[in-house]
């Protein structure tokens, strides 16, 4: 018996699937055509709402930390003014971080372009008898 | 027998890796109270204390499991490093940026993602230490001339997820990935779910590894039944990671893939466990046992954890639970649960194989009551966090102030079982501590004897 040549085999053909499997991941699985991308303004909103690791409280997609609410969809719910009131004061639970205005500008021009991505929670959604679900935002 | 081989690198690791628990479990505990009352050391933001606990607990793990590695090769399994110099390298790089990262984060510098919240130039040199890690672990086992048992073919792939997981979860850095939201957050979570899997396999090959050595059957670690296991764990560390993403707005073909996957991960670890316990004899179970407590209960929350993670990877209810407590019970139940008990049995282990004398000392009432009093307060504390995560999905209106406010009760529980938890841990760490602590002078000592002058 030789267990590990079999072994081998195994491991190579998940490998193999596994490069396949990520290459479409990274391209078209992901690929979200119909958004706009990022532009500068938005990017340096991404690197300062990861400087004061916004993360920690807060949520996109429901992922993150939970001290916070969710922020998908806080500007198209609640409006830019209320978010940059938040973020610019803070409240007896969220912290004032301190940030300067250009910082508060180009996190909120962050947020709206998360706001743009999806709907979260999703609200128009259709479970499948065997638990799927296909949401109103899935890419056609 | 010369003991030449030395296998100090490992006893330093595991030591470091006991510190690292017992720091991130405190700052667990203040982070939990910080959810409460957000007042409650305000200098010491949740910002800070929640990256400070989830890098030092990550570390526990991966501490653990890898001196483990550096002692079990030359110690028991006859294979020398191939260099001890780099397993030294190893641990001097890894503390030094472990304290960094630590200074970073008290003094608010981040700049990462979740999970690595630290500035990623500071990937570099963690980067480096999986490099000497891999090569030496790969070069050592050259000298192993059979088929490998499945514990070192665990190891191995923890090794190379780990730098998979670790290139993914940089891509960011990238405009490619990082300007297209829906890219980035997928391949992040496709990360992590490498990031899990990798430690995964080295502490279940580590697990393996332990009843393999205690029932003294080798047979064990070559079975069909464990190759499976390991096989069935790769595919789903490969392809089960989208079972956190169900919700984001991805190609359908990517979550319905990961819920197939999901439904895979079946009982096929436990049971070996599980047959493995009905196979030791009352002198084995005595004679280990410390290490056959931790190992029984790692497998009673094996069931647990698998239970919950079938229910929330079905995506109709994963709906309701996702981005809820439901979720943190999850990931606490199998880091504490599972992962954790692993590794203490892999330390009292080493303990009972070194200091046999000091066996009764292992067993003692002390230990017993911390065994006991950390899986109580743990199974509280996963309740309590079901119960909050059912709150927190149930919940209908839109006042975040207000739902916060109904799941209060079962924070509360949450936070003060999270202290319990970590005493019960802390007392179990001290002896762990100080009796690895023996071992390692006794094994300087003996090591400086046997080195040619
Ligand atoms: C220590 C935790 C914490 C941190 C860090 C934090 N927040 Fe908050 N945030 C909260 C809490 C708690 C609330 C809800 C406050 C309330 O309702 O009074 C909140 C509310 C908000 C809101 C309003 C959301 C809504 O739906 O009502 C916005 C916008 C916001 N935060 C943005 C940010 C940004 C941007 C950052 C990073 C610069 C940040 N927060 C950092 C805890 C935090």
């Amino acid at each position: 018996m030789a267990p590990g040549i079999n072994n081998r085999v195994i491991l190579g053909m998940l490998g193999v699937a596994f490069v396949v499997y990520t290459a479409f991941v990274y391209t078209s699985g992901t690929a979200a055509e119909h958004l706009a991308p990022m532009n500068d303004n938005e990017r340096a909103g991404a690197q300062v709402y990861q400087d004061y690791n916004c993360v920690a409280c807060h949520q996109f997609y429901g992922l993150g930390g939970y001290m916070g609410p969710d922020l998908t969809n806080v500007i198209s719910k609640r409006g830019d003014a209320y978010a940059r009131a938040f973020i610019t004061a803070g409240t007896a639970t969220m912290p004032n971080l301190g940030l300067a205005e250009d910082e508060i500008d180009a996190v909120v021009a962050y947020l709206a372009f998360v706001d743009k991505t999806g709907t979260y929670p999703a609200e128009n959604y259709e479970v499948q008898w065997y638990g799927f679900v296909a949401q109103e935002d899935d890419p056609q | 027998m010369m003991a030449a081989r030395s296998s100090v690198a490992g006893l330093r690791f595991m030591r470091l890796g006991m510190l690292a628990l017992a720091a991130g479990m405190f700052f667990g505990v203040i982070g939990g109270f910080q959810f409460l009352f957000p007042d409650f050391l305000r200098e010491l933001l949740f910002t800070k204390t929640r990256p400070l606990h989830v890098s030092l607990v990550v570390s526990w793990i991966f501490l653990i499991a890898i001196g483990g590695i550096y002692f079990y090769l030359p110690r028991q399994c006859r294979f020398g490093l191939w260099s001890e110099r780099a397993a030294n390298w190893h641990f001097v790089i890894f503390t030094v940026t472990g304290l960094v990262i630590i200074a970073c984060y008290l003094s608010g510098q981040f700049g990462g993602r979740e999970y690595f919240a630290f500035p990623p130039v500071l990937s570099i040199p963690i980067f480096l230490t999986w490099i000497l890690f891999g090569v030496n672990y790969f070069k050592t086992l050259r000298q192993e001339t059979e088929p490998w048992p499945v514990y070192y073919w665990m190891w191995g792939t923890g090794i190379v997820f780990f730098f998979i997981t670790y290139v993914e979860a940089h891509l960011w850095l990238i405009p490619y990935f990082r300007d297209t939201m829906i890219r980035e957050i997928m391949v992040q979570w496709k990360s992590y779910g490498a990031l899990t899997g990798s430690w995964n396999m080295l502490v279940y090959g580590t697990a393996l590894y332990i009843a393999t050595r205690i029932s003294g059957d080798g047979k064990l670690a070559r079975s069909k039944l464990a190759f499976s296991l390991y096989f069935l764990g790769l595919f789903n560390l490969m392809f089960g990671w989208a079972h956190h993403t169900y919700i984001v707005p991805s190609e359908p073909w990517i979550r319905s893939f990961a819920y197939i996957v999901s439904m895979t991960e079946l009982f096929i670890f436990g049971k070996i466990i599980w047959d493995w316990r009905s196979s030791l004899t009352e002198w084995q179970k005595n004679a280990y046992c410390n290490a056959y407590r931790f190992l029984i209960a790692a497998d009673i929350w094996i069931f647990v954890n698998l239970g919950l993670a079938l229910v929330i990877s079905v995506p109709a209810l994963n709906l309701f639970t996702h981005g809820t407590h439901i979720t943190v019970a999850h990931a606490m139940g199998s880091t504490i649960g599972i992962n954790t008990m692993v590794l203490l049995a892999s330390i009292f282990y080493v303990i009972r194989e070194e200091l046999p004398l000091e066996v009764h000392a292992g067993c003692s009432r002390q230990i017993r009551f911390g065994f006991w009093t950390a899986n109580i307060s743990l199974a509280v504390f996963f309740v309590a966090l079901i119960l909050a995560g059912i709150g927190k999905g149930a919940y209908a209106g839109a006042s975040f102030q207000e739902m916060m406010l109904i799941i209060r009760p079962y924070l509360l529980v949450f936070a003060v079982s999270g202290v319990a938890m970590m005493v019960g841990f802390w007392i179990i760490l001290w002896h762990g501590f100080r009796l690895i602590g023996v071992i390692q002078s006794s094994e300087t000592i003996r090591y400086a004897e046997a080195e040619p002058a």
